[in-house]
């Protein structure tokens, strides 16, 4: 069965959404991406290094014809800034499907969602594809998707924390009130963080610090690709219901 | 005295003086940029890359070369 991963009408195979930022190098980066099978990556926009031209570059190490570039507005406090960012983004090569974090809090990087989603709104009528980072609230979630959104993407955990799903219950909630996909962004740690978060049924899981800083990266971006095909599989199979008690798995038909 | 035939732009943040009808596309052209993987923007408003030759730099313009670098 072929169970692909859509967004704005967009067709993936990977569910797995990787950030391409805390790598030691772009070869690391690179490399890490291959074995997470992810197909899309999260970038930044920053300027050019005008002193060090022989600095490498992104696009040297991961082709933007290959890999789809989510240019992101990661270190954005206003939405200012971020619209700013995006409309950057958008001229270096014609990026529409974009994701927009707008924070508000510089200890845990909490999203401001008055700015995340007034800037929505703004960026969905220019005619970009808005994934947006937010809280695991609801309400929020649903704004969000009145605004234009095309993907919500709660938070599991404070970026970069690896706390890993704190809040099933608003996840699950989240996941059945709407129709868009839902992508859990920040606070993964380890791969069963991100089995988890596609048994609640969420569409994918977006991840960098838990592959870029562990140990061996390569590794743990192979052990999250399979937590997330693990995951997702898991979902859509449909599970058992719990029972309390023991429920035999053999027959006691001929029993001697 | 003779007047100066130099204006002093600030290029990403850094001041930087250039001759008089220096154009961005000179300037790209001085920094051995391509434009294909970057973004300009000229004082806050991004400029349609197409034009840049007959964009001429004046005294205190701002402006701001960006690209993709990593990122989360």
């Amino acid at each position: 069965m072929k169970d692909f991963f859509k967004i704005a009408n967009k067709k993936f195979n990977s569910r797995l959404i990787v950030g391409t930022g805390k790598y030691k190098n772009f070869s690391e980066c690179a490399k890490a991406i291959k074995y997470s099978g992810a197909e899309i990556v999260t970038v930044a926009v920053r300027r050019v290094n005008i002193v060090d031209k022989k600095k490498p570059l992104l696009m040297d190490y991961i082709d933007p014809k290959k890999i789809t570039y989510l240019p992101n507005t990661a270190g954005c406090f206003t939405s200012k800034d971020a619209l700013r960012t995006l409309r950057l983004a958008r001229e270096i090569g014609g990026w529409k499907l974009v994701k927009l974090e707008v924070l508000g809090d510089k200890k845990n990087l909490f999203p401001d969602m008055i700015e995340t989603l007034r800037s929505t709104e703004i960026l969905s009528k220019e005619g970009f594809k808005v994934m947006v980072y937010c809280s695991d609230d609801p309400l929020m979630a649903k704004r969000l998707e009145d605004s234009g959104a095309v993907a919500i993407m709660p938070l599991a955990a404070p970026i970069g924390s690896g706390l890993g799903i704190q809040n099933y219950t608003n996840i699950k909630i989240i996941r059945n009130q709407t129709k868009l996909p839902v992508i859990i962004d920040a606070g993964i740690g380890q791969a069963s963080d991100a089995v988890i978060a596609m048994e609640l049924g969420c569409d994918g899981v977006l991840i960098n610090t838990a592959i870029a800083k562990a140990k061996k990266p390569f590794e743990m971006a192979q052990a999250m690709k399979f937590a997330v095909i693990s995951g997702r599989k898991s979902f859509i199979s449909g599970r058992i219901s719990k029972i309390l008690h023991g429920s035999a798995s053999t027959t006691n038909k001929g029993i001697i | 005295m003779k007047k100066t035939k130099k204006i002093k732009i600030i290029l990403n943040g850094k001041s930087r003086s250039l001759q008089k009808m220096t154009s961005i596309y000179d300037l790209m052209r001085s920094l051995k940029l391509s434009t294909d993987k970057v973004a300009i923007e000229l004082n806050k408003e991004i400029i349609n890359k197409k034009t840049i030759k007959n964009l001429f730099l004046k005294d205190k313009d701002k402006i701001e070369i960006v690209h993709f670098i990593g990122g989360g």
